[in-house]
């Protein structure tokens, strides 16, 4: 047997297009708006929930039968709370340097409507195989939309991607800054990100007309 | 057996058990880690006020670099010369001064209270610096940060550190190109103490005028700015007779 099924494939691949949790679920859209002002901060969260969806997927998943249903938004609430606790402890005792990247977006990990979502809509039905792999397909698609924000955010904003100046410097006039060309400010404010993602789900419902919602 | 779910008591229990279970794990890790952890924050906070003094690895690179970890005890003793609290208008030795949390000694002062204020006296190349410690309050939450004068009050370098700024935007304080721009300016105006402050449209983005009390602000993050300036008067104001002093010598 294939370690993959074709079903199991499908898990991780329709989230990164038809079923992408940002522009087609429009899940997660408050982190998509505050982070991706840069393209490393984009990265940085697009990995850390990678790691708490596709972990806490997994145990939701094993604790499914167990649950009781009256309380289980709590009990996922306190799984991912947990999970990023402990992460965010381990980091600072072994590796200071990067839980003090990472402190920032503990906050945003918790509260990302993501997922709970995937808690909700799959860990509580499936097993935790296709919960790890319906975890990890999320995340990435969540991850995909997040770094091509933060990529248009930091070029047109900054002028700079991972902090490099690729267009060259604003202040001393070199590169495509001698030509006239200026920072678009409006870039670097969260308005910005709400204003790209609608051009993304634009693109993307033009070239797939099954996307667009009947009223 | 079947376990009727919907049940109250399985619900009760089920959530007192939980309730148990990861109070226990998250207890034995933050007790289990807290030493490693406090280490750590020892060491930043070397590391913090040696970057602030000119002390670190800072390359061209625009990154900025601190003494590793593991050598910064020994740097921090090489280089700073004396640790001095301020306690009214007493002011008396302490090695383990630069473990005072500043934001106490605020909390205590609103209360009325004497406050034991921290200050750092560090040499280089035989030159003397003055390194204060700041505490103020960002956009969403605290921010913090180390000041190194010389005895003309001219600022030698700074560094600053928040603990939620939004990534991006007033997280960048904590960027080289944020912090080299205080390097040179003066905490003096007309011969009053005054600090400086981080100014939109001061037409200067290059920062190339010094003696005008104030930095090119960063985009997009207004009220981090904000809280900067406010950050360093106020702490400032804590220390100004300390300054006078050390400026009439």
């Amino acid at each position: 047997m294939a370690l993959l099924t074709k079903k199991d494939t499908s898990l991780i691949l329709d989230p990164l297009a038809d079923n992408n949790p940002i522009t087609i679920q429009v899940l997660g859209i408050c982190s998509a708006l505050a982070i991706t002002a840069e393209l490393k901060a984009s990265v940085v969260m697009a990995i850390s929930v990678l790691f708490v969806l596709g972990v806490g997927n997994v145990v939701i998943s094993l604790m499914r039968n167990i649950i009781p249903s009256k309380i289980r938004i709590i009990v996922q609430l306190i799984v991912v709370a947990t999970l990023v606790i402990i992460v965010d402890q381990v980091l600072k005792a072994f590796a200071y340097e990067l839980s003090k990247t990472l402190s920032v977006f503990v906050g945003l990990i918790i509260t990302n409507c993501i997922i709970m979502g995937r808690f909700e809509a799959f860990a509580l039905g499936n097993g935790p195989w296709r919960s790890f792999l319906d975890g990890i397909g999320n995340a990435l698609g969540y991850g995909v939309i997040l770094i091509i924000v933060g990529f248009f955010r930091e070029l047109f904003g900054s002028g700079t991607l991972f902090g490099y100046k690729v267009l060259g410097d604003p202040v001393t006039k070199t590169g495509l800054y001698a030509t006239g060309y200026e920072n678009n400010g409006f870039m670097i404010i969260p308005p910005a990100a709400l204003i790209v993602v609608g051009i993304i789900i634009w693109v993307q419902r033009s070239k797939n007309k099954a996307l667009i919602e009947e009223n | 057996m079947a376990v009727n779910k919907d049940n109250n008591g399985y619900t009760v229990i089920f959530a007192a058990v939980m309730v148990v279970v990861v109070g226990s794990i998250l207890a034995y890790l933050a007790s289990s880690l807290s030493d490693k952890i406090k280490e750590n924050e020892r060491f930043e906070k070397q590391q913090n006020i040696l970057y602030a003094m000119g002390v670190n690895e800072n390359s061209d690179s625009g990154s900025v670099d601190f003494i590793p970890a593991n050598e910064v005890e020994g740097v921090f003793s090489e280089y700073i010369t004396e640790q001095l609290v301020i306690s009214g208008d007493q002011i008396t030795q302490n090695d383990e001064a630069y473990l005072i949390d500043l934001k106490k000694q605020i909390a205590a002062i609103k209360k009325g209270e004497t406050a034991e204020l921290p200050v750092f006296i560090g040499e280089k190349e035989g030159k003397k610096y003055y390194i204060l410690p700041m505490y103020g309050k960002g956009l969403w939450d605290a921010i913090w940060g180390f000041m190194a004068l010389d005895d003309e009050l001219t600022i030698q370098g700074v560094y600053f550190d928040h603990k939620g700024e939004t990534p991006g935007l007033g997280a960048n304080i904590k960027q080289r190109y944020f912090m080299d721009d205080f390097i040179g300016e003066s905490v003096l105006s007309s011969d009053r103490i005054v600090g400086v402050s981080v100014a939109k449209g001061n037409n200067d983005p290059a920062n190339k005028i010094k003696d005008d009390n104030e930095v090119d602000a960063l985009a997009g993050a207004t009220i981090t700015g904000n809280g900067v300036s406010a950050m360093i008067s106020e702490s400032i104001n804590l220390y100004r007779d300390y300054l006078e002093s050390i400026r009439a010598k």
